[in-house]
């Protein structure tokens, strides 16, 4: 994937270097990796949240990364799924690990905190599918304009922006390269309410 | 309003451009220009008065009201032999006076008005009743057919004579809308109006086959769950009744042929010699069974629209002169009866204000047929099914001035809203007609002027 | 998607994203609490001119599963004649400020006069107009073929290869018009098997084989499911049309039972859009071997009946699916 006129803010390293530092905080915040649940929120907090498992468990050679990792879908708790505007969001699977997260410290991952929305919907998901002792917010990058009171408790980078600025996350899995891309965005209609990430959808 | 017309530079169906001078009813003097001065028939130029070196504006010269008629073509009245005014019972979907005002409008001198109104058509009473409502609106000249069986019941005869000898001296005898089903009845009904010259107008349509029928029976009912109405529920039928009035000698008029076996039939029984004549609709010659793909109820109609093969064979057919007629089956119907569903919507289209432009579309314009042969399959030979002895006539001096000026090159979006029939149950809606009538004289009355039908006739 | 009317209009990519949708919510529909908010504030009218007890709950639990606020409108019976005209219907139901019109209708093309008149701008969902389209059945069928046919992840996946046979009164089955358009469309190879008193005059213009004999369709193999359509017995009396002479014979000839299936290999599925007549078109030891799938059908139906709700009435009209 190309972006025309954007300047990458976050190298490939810098991406690696960010979830290692991210994955200790985790397992430092949470006393150990007693009762860690890791959820990607489609499409590239997904690989995200299976990159920070992985890590979790070079870091804690007990913890097997397909017993504590996962991915929520929050389409159908969005809050614009009636703006015409938004289109038609196809929906994603939804994979729990095994056991459920009652009672778990499920950590959230997504690619871009911007609105906050996506994560109201992602708690209210949360509950329809259980009871946890906690929730957390990794990020790779907090683009900053919140809309509603969410903050995040793991930041890969801090990256002050304008609306009319598109922030771009390239992930091997999906776009062949790791980056952080940051270009001018035409603005699009429904602004502020449309996905956060950097794809349009 | 001057009884007294000069007709300008307009073309007569044999293609003379002439001046046409109508005085008493009759006409009084044709006299032919040069051609040059004036529009082809069919073109598409409308020469202006200000073109024309010499010509007068219009007004009145010597007492007679002056038509520019460049560039138009100067039709015998047309005669409608399928016709329904739905009055008496139907007011709310046409009455005789809407009805012979769309007809006036869409060029008309005569309409035969069908037998199945409330009460039916079967007694000299209501067809005399008729054909009154007709005189008193003035319009055009209102023939009522009566009914072949009582109630339109096909059980027994109605009494033929009694309309024959009524008032209305009705000639076209048919059941339309149903078929005279029985062949007893039906022989013995084309026997019997051999009496007085008549004629059996047949609706062809095997009842048992065409049950619950609601579009024509091929690949698209299949695929949109319509039931079927088989071109053979047409064509067994037409097949039978040549064979009875060769049998007993007698005449027949196949209503709205519409398939392509039909076609063939009626070939083969007229070179066989029996007299038999047959009508199109111009929805017939125009639509296919694909309009039925929207499910929209303008386009259901009795017989169904057919296959695209079947549209060429009519078309090839009225060219031919194995068809002898175009007849609108104008079966208007209230808004409430086609905003519905298909199968509780009713059957027909309207078809008065249409007709003309449409046969101009499709024949004329594609070179099929002449003016020659729309005045004659649109009045001549209608005219002459139905007995007629002032209509149908040739524009010639001293006939009686049953006529129609109509501009083939004048285009407009069809707003069956904004026509003269009561009901808007056009097919044609939207679609862009191909000409126009100015002026219809009906025995020297004008009852349309400048396309506008006269308030008071 | 505005309207979901007939399984002719889906293209093969809209209708493999309809059987992905419906997948993920049948996976919404393991859990503790089924209930989703994605048609939270909308309102769903269950218009049903016909009785069908099963096609109603299935798409009133759909509906209610997706926090649709519903309505249930039983005009059995209704018509010109007797009562209020559809269109009337329609406008009444379209006062009350409603986002969608599911329609069952004995008249074919109901629900496409509905979405195209100007009675309503509401979405409008066929759930089955007289003989012509049942696409919600059809959709459901799709998904039961490929959830057993298409190996363990068939996200994605449409239905290539897959041999169907429809065995029945294909002329009046608006089940068997929506799967030969659904199926082909998804790549599968259908064959119609019915007497030829059964079968529409035009059929042969249909993208699928056409069979008298279904014993021969079975020998010559390459099935990997028999659906069997409903066949009401009224239909061999003169009155119902004489398509058949009796149901014994009907049976014989084209009813499904043991020892038919037993000439069919292990796998191959039994499917019936219901409801059964049981020991005419099917015997109950078949409807109830372990080929059948019949009781599934049902259950995939809701999850189909979501995915449909979903996209027709999200993401504002007339986006793409």
């Amino acid at each position: 994937m190309s972006v025309p006129g954007g300047n990458t803010v976050l190298t490939a390293a810098d991406i690696a270097r960010a979830l290692t530092r991210i994955a200790h905080e985790i397992l430092e915040r949470n006393h150990g990796p007693e009762g860690l649940c890791v959820l990607g929120i489609p499409t590239r907090g997904v690989n995200l949240g299976h990159r920070l498992a992985a890590l979790l468990a070079q870091i804690e050679p007990g913890l097997d990364t397909h017993q504590i990792s996962g991915q929520l879908d929050v389409t159908m708790y969005r809050d614009d799924l009636h703006r015409p505007s938004a289109g038609t969001r196809p929906l994603a699977a939804t994979k729990l690990p095994a056991g459920g997260i009652d009672g778990k410290t499920v950590v959230l991952v997504d690619d871009v905190l911007y609105s906050g929305r996506t994560i109201r919907a992602a708690l209210d998901a949360l509950a329809d599918l259980g009871r946890p002792a906690a929730v957390r917010l990794a990020v790779l990058v907090d683009r900053g304009h919140r809309e509603l009171p969410i903050r995040a408790d793991h930041v890969g980078k801090n990256l002050p922006t304008s609306r009319s600025e598109r922030v771009s996350v390239l992930l091997s899995e999906t776009d062949g390269r790791d980056a952080v891309v940051i270009s001018p965005e035409p603005a699009a209609p429904g602004g502020p309410e449309r996905a956060e990430g950097g794809e349009p959808r | 309003m001057t009884s007294a017309y000069l007709i300008r530079g307009a073309s007569l169906p044999d293609g003379t451009v002439a001046d046409v001078r109508l005085a008493n009813g009759v006409i009084r003097d044709i006299k032919a220009v040069p051609a040059h001065d004036a529009g082809r028939p069919g073109a598409a130029q409308r020469v202006s008065d200000a073109g024309r070196p010499g010509s007068e504006p219009a007004g009145t010269v010597a007492g007679a009201t002056v038509i520019d008629g460049s560039g138009c073509v100067l039709l015998p009245g047309l005669v409608d032999l399928h016709t329904h005014l739905r009055e008496p019972g139907g007011e709310e979907a046409e009455t005789v006076w809407s009805g012979t005002r769309a007809a006036a409008a869409g060029g008309y001198t005569a309409v035969h008005a069908m037998a199945n109104t409330f009460p039916v058509q079967d007694t000299a009473g209501v067809v005399e009743q008729v054909l009154r409502l007709g005189q008193e609106a003035g319009y055009v000249d209102v023939h009522p057919v009566g009914a072949v069986s009582v109630g339109l019941e096909g059980e027994r005869l109605a009494e033929l004579v009694a309309m024959a000898r009524s008032g209305a001296r009705v000639r076209v005898f048919s059941d339309d809308g149903h078929c005279v089903a029985d062949p007893v009845l039906m022989r013995r009904a084309l026997e019997y109006v051999k009496a007085f010259d008549g004629v059996v107008a047949q609706h062809a349509q095997e009842p048992r086959l065409t049950e619950g029928a609601l579009m024509h029976e091929g690949a698209v009912s299949a695929e949109l769950g319509l039931t079927g109405w088989p071109a053979v529920a047409e064509e067994s039928i037409i097949a039978r009744d040549v064979l009875l009035a060769e049998h007993v000698g007698s005449r027949l008029h196949v209503c709205h042929v519409s398939t392509a076996g039909s076609v063939e039939l009626v070939r083969w029984a007229k070179s066989r010699g029996v007299h038999v004549t047959a009508e199109v609709t111009p929805h017939h010659l125009a639509l296919t069974d694909e309009s039925a793909r929207g499910y929209d109820p303008v386009f259901k109609v009795n017989p169904p629209l057919r296959g695209a093969a079947d549209v060429e064979a009519v078309r090839q057919a009225l060219q031919d002169g194995v068809i002898d007629c175009v007849a609108t089956d104008h079966a208007p119907h209230p808004a409430e009866t086609k905003e519905c569903e298909w199968a509780a919507a009713s059957f027909g289209m309207t078809g008065l204000e249409t007709a003309l432009p449409v046969v101009n579309e499709l024949m004329v314009e594609t070179g099929r047929m002449t003016w020659a042969d729309v005045a004659r399959v649109m009045s001549e030979a209608p005219a002459r099914v139905g007995q007629l002895t002032d209509q149908g006539r040739p524009v010639a001096v001293g006939e009686v001035a049953n006529l129609t000026l109509f501009d083939p090159a004048a285009r407009r979006v069809w707003d069956p809203a904004s026509g003269y029939s009561k009901s808007t149950n056009s097919p044609f809606k939207g679609k862009e007609l191909h000409g126009r009538t100015r002026y219809t004289w009906l025995r020297g009355r004008a009852t349309v002027q400048e396309g506008k039908v006269v308030e008071r006739v | 998607m505005k309207h979901l009317l007939s399984t002719k209009d889906l293209s093969r990519d809209e209708a493999v994203g309809i059987l992905d949708t419906a997948a993920h919510m049948a996976e919404t529909q393991a859990r503790e609490i089924k209930k989703l908010p994605a048609l939270r504030g909308r309102t769903v009218v269950n218009l049903f001119y016909e009785d069908s007890t099963r096609t109603r709950n299935s798409f009133e639990t759909a509906e209610k599963r997706l926090s649709a606020d519903v309505i249930n409108f039983s005009a059995k019976g209704s018509s010109v004649s007797k009562g209020e005209s559809l269109k009337d219907t329609v406008e009444t139901i379209g006062a009350m400020g409603i986002d969608a019109i599911v329609v069952r209708h004995s008249a074919s093309g109901a629900a496409h006069r509905i979405a195209h008149s100007d009675w309503t701008d509401a979405t409008v969902i066929n759930a089955g107009d007289g003989t012509h389209q049942h696409p919600t059945q059809a959709l459901l069928d799709a998904y039961t073929l490929r959830r057993h046919l298409m190996g363990p992840d068939p996200l994605g996946q449409d239905l290539a290869g897959v041999g169907v046979a429809i065995v029945g009164d294909v002329l009046h089955s608006r089940v068997a018009r929506s799967n030969v358009d659904l199926l082909t469309t998804l790549g599968a190879h259908v064959t119609l098997v019915a007497p030829p008193t059964l079968l529409p005059i035009g059929v042969e213009t249909w993208q699928c084989g056409v069979s008298y004999d279904f014993d021969r369709t079975l020998a010559e193999g390459g099935l990997d499911a028999v659906m069997m359509l409903r066949v009401q017995a009224e239909r061999m009396s003169a009155a119902g049309g004489g398509y058949f002479p009796s149901a014994n014979e009907y049976s014989r000839e084209y009813g499904l039972d043991s020892a038919r299936l037993s000439r069919l290999p292990a796998g191959v599925l039994v499917m019936h859009p219901g409801p059964m007549n049981r020991g005419l078109e099917i015997t109950s030891v078949v409807a109830d071997s372990a080929q059948s799938v019949i009781v599934e059908q049902v259950a995939n139906g809701v999850a189909i009946r979501m995915a449909v709700l979903y996209l027709t009435l999200t993401g504002g009209q007339g986006g793409a699916l």
